[in-house]
């Protein structure tokens, strides 16, 4: 997609097309002998792994199209119709469903790569911000996936999502409760707004994919970032994509398919909840409203805050400040594995994103250290919503203070001249 | 080291509090320990168990209970309860014609139109008892019987909780006001503070259901001559909800051996690819 094509027609049908539409040129630059540091680790394989994980979930989404029906009454039952009757229809809706999951899995692996890495950093902005407006889309996609089987958690998740826009109300009176109306199609959610969910659902993989096009455009430019985050300066720092990453790429994808089939085959709902096994039913709310793992972390910031409008506002800027990383690291050095100190902070920030997300799947004030006990017998002391807040205080502040700031604090290990020099050197990278 | 120190305090921190879970304000008990014979990846319905399960479905809980998502025919397919290699077809299966015949379904009739019964066929739904849920929550004192066809998949606890449910009728203790119509269940979910009289700090576990107490011993005959007490039943028909949920769990289970078995062996073919191919690539 950049730089200067090796690229040789060999044929006349084949020099022929080359003049018209290069396309044959375009795939040999991009996927045969786009020029790849040699010094990729398996972190670097999720990037193929997402691409195979995108197209799963688009050709088995197209065929539950076929059998799914948009209707607030149809929904649930059209669920199980394709689970109980249509032929390898629990295949299909469960590799859908734990794709999703799946998804969800290599596209944190692949950002805490890119943090730890620093592969957001010059020259890769736009590369950085492009991933971020994927993981948005997803978001919103596998939002509105959730809510299509119309269980109850689908239901009850729509109502909770979609009310975060009526926390406007607090800044201009009646435009929040118009944006939810309008989102909805009517006064609560309905079948209108199961049916506009249906619509959006098809619509943003392709959206998605598009993205992807980018994405890759924007990698294949000034080439892949690696472990060492030293630029690639001749050509014994790089070996051709192909064979050497479409295998590699190929073993991580197959291993990711072990773990996919073993929740597709033996354990399809252990990540969902019993609940969305109950057709929804606007009369009666759930006890316990909680979204699908992936979301988790987020909602327990979203509920750490006691005032709405503020707790929506935290749980969309800690989005925000992914698309502001890149210019948040004032660092120089890359690679975290040659910043000591960073790297301390960095390991930090992914156990507290993770206790965010088992914070998310608790009730706020459900008590982890007792201190006494309230006049009903119920004991109090450091809850699920105080810890909530130092976590999400920790994830502002690696954004807004440890990042920009470490480096005035931090002695930096030697940094190898070329990505080749190590290699040759160590022994392990 | 401090560092050292600290990365054991780090992992020491995240893993009680992932292996201990936070106090909860209220609760029920957790499910009975069961052992059924379907769990785990190699775990097979009991054929027997699913026929006598259903058995103890349609002489008990069928009167107040409706199972939609099903059909008669179900019940002779591959993996169901009644199927035998000799009917592939499950419609044409004896089986689920006469357990069908036995069950009388509104219609119209094709020549007038005007409404009529007659007996069900295979490719007619598990008859409802109700005509609507006013009329289900009508004749049960204001409650709704839930659904039962996938309710073993939408209750914590699954099958177990069912099996608990209907097992665990103890007499109320003392200090809990039992409401009219209401009976006392410490698997089911609910919050028993504002009917307890007791102290404060020992309100009882569970919550109130609205069916009493349905199996007993020799509520339901086993035709294959087992003994039919509480507990079996329960354990019957809770293997007959668990495959109702859903009659594919072991064409899955068994599809997934192949799949891994496959996969696995790709896995180890694509590993030795990728040595062979960066042989001579010091990286």
């Amino acid at each position: 997609m950049s730089g200067h094509s090796t690229y040789e027609p060999k044929t006349g049908i084949e020099r022929w097309l080359d003049a018209r539409l290069p396309i044959i040129r375009l795939g040999y630059d991009s996927v045969i002998a786009y020029p790849t540091p040699k010094n990729l680790n398996y972190w670097w394989t999720f990037g193929g792994i997402l691409s195979v994980c995108l197209v799963l979930q688009i050709v088995t989404g197209v065929v539950l199209a076929m059998h799914y029906i948009p209707h607030g009454d149809l929904a649930f039952a059209s669920v199980e119709r394709i689970m109980r009757d249509v032929n390898h229809g629990w295949m299909i809706r469960y590799l859908h469903a734990n794709g999703a999951s799946m998804f969800f899995l290599a596209v944190y692996v692949h950002m805490a790569r890119g943090l730890y890495y620093g592969s957001y950093k010059e020259p890769r902005e736009v590369l950085w911000i492009l991933g971020c407006v994927i993981y948005l889309l997803m978001m919103a996609t596998a939002f509105m996936g959730y809510v299509l089987p119309w269980g109850q958690m689908s239901f009850y998740g729509a109502v909770v999502i979609t009310n975060f826009f009526s926390a406007l109300d607090q800044v201009i009176p009646g435009l929040g409760s118009a944006i939810t109306t309008w989102l909805w199609g009517g006064f609560a959610v309905d079948n209108p707004t199961l049916n506009r969910f249906f619509s959006l659902h098809y619509l943003l993989p392709f959206v998605i994919a598009g993205v992807v096009g980018l994405h890759i455009w924007a990698l294949h430019v000034p080439g892949n970032n690696n472990p060492t985050g030293v630029s690639v300066k001749s050509k014994d720092d790089v070996v051709p994509f192909h064979p050497y990453y479409t295998v590699k790429d190929g073993f991580a994808i197959v291993v990711f398919l072990i773990l996919l089939s073993w929740f597709v085959f033996f354990a399809p709902d252990a990540l969902g909840h019993a609940d969305n096994y109950v057709q929804a039913n606007p009369l009666q709310t759930p006890n316990h409203i909680v979204p699908e793992w992936y979301f988790l972390p987020f909602y327990a910031m979203l509920r750490a805050v006691p005032q709405k409008l503020a707790g929506v506002l935290i749980m969309f800027g800690s989005i925000a400040l992914l698309f502001a990383t890149p210019w948040l690291d004032w660092a120089k050095v890359r690679s975290m594995r040659y910043r000591p100190t960073a790297r301390w902070f960095f390991i930090i920030f992914i156990v507290a994103v993770l206790i965010l997300g088992w914070c998310g799947g608790k009730l706020p004030d459900d008590v982890i250290i007792p201190m006494g006990k309230n006049p009903d017998g119920s004991p109090t002391g450091f809850s699920v919503v105080h810890l909530s807040r130092i976590l999400t205080a920790y994830y502002y502040a690696y954004f807004l203070l440890v990042l920009p700031f470490v480096k005035n604090f931090e002695q930096t290990l030697p940094v190898p001249d070329s990505i080749s020099a190590p290699v040759l050197t160590e022994k392990k990278g | 080291m401090l560092r050292k120190a600290l990365m054991a305090g780090l992992a020491a921190g995240v893993f009680s509090l992932v292996a201990m879970p936070a106090l909860a304000l209220t609760s029920e008990e957790e499910p009975k320990h069961v052992e059924f014979g379907f769990e785990g990846p190699l775990g097979k319905f009991d054929r027997a168990a699913v026929q006598r399960g259903f058995k103890v479905y349609a002489e008990v809980c069928a009167s107040c209970h409706s199972m939609n998502l099903l059909y008669y025919r179900n019940l002779a397919q591959k993996g169901g309860p009644f199927y035998e290699e000799k009917y592939p077809n499950p419609n044409a299966s004896p089986y689920a014609k006469a357990i069908a015949a036995a069950v009388m379904v509104p219609d119209i009739d094709q020549e007038t139109g005007d409404a009529v019964m007659r007996a069900a066929t295979p490719a007619d739904h598990f008859k409802s008892p109700f005509a609507n849920e006013v009329a289900a929550r009508a004749s049960n004192g204001g409650a709704m019987p839930p659904d039962l066809s996938v309710i073993a998949k939408a209750r914590e606890g699954g099958p177990a909780y069912i099996y608990s449910i209907l097992t665990g009728y103890p007499t109320p203790p003392k200090g809990l006001t039992v409401p009219a119509g209401k009976y006392y269940n410490p698997y089911m979910p609910g919050d028993l503070a504002s009917y307890w009289s007791g102290p404060k700090d020992q309100v009882p576990k569970g919550g109130f259901i609205a069916m009493p107490l349905q199996l007993t011993p020799d509520r339901v005959t086993f035709d294959d001559g087992t003994k039919s007490t509480a507990e079996q039943q329960a354990h019957d028909v809770s293997t007959f909800l668990a495959w109702a949920a859903e009659p594919k769990a072991e064409e899955r289970k068994e599809t997934g051996l192949a799949v891994m078995a496959y996969l696995i062996l790709f896995a180890g073919l694509m590993y030795a690819s990728y040595r062979r191919i960066w042989r001579n690539v010091a990286h």
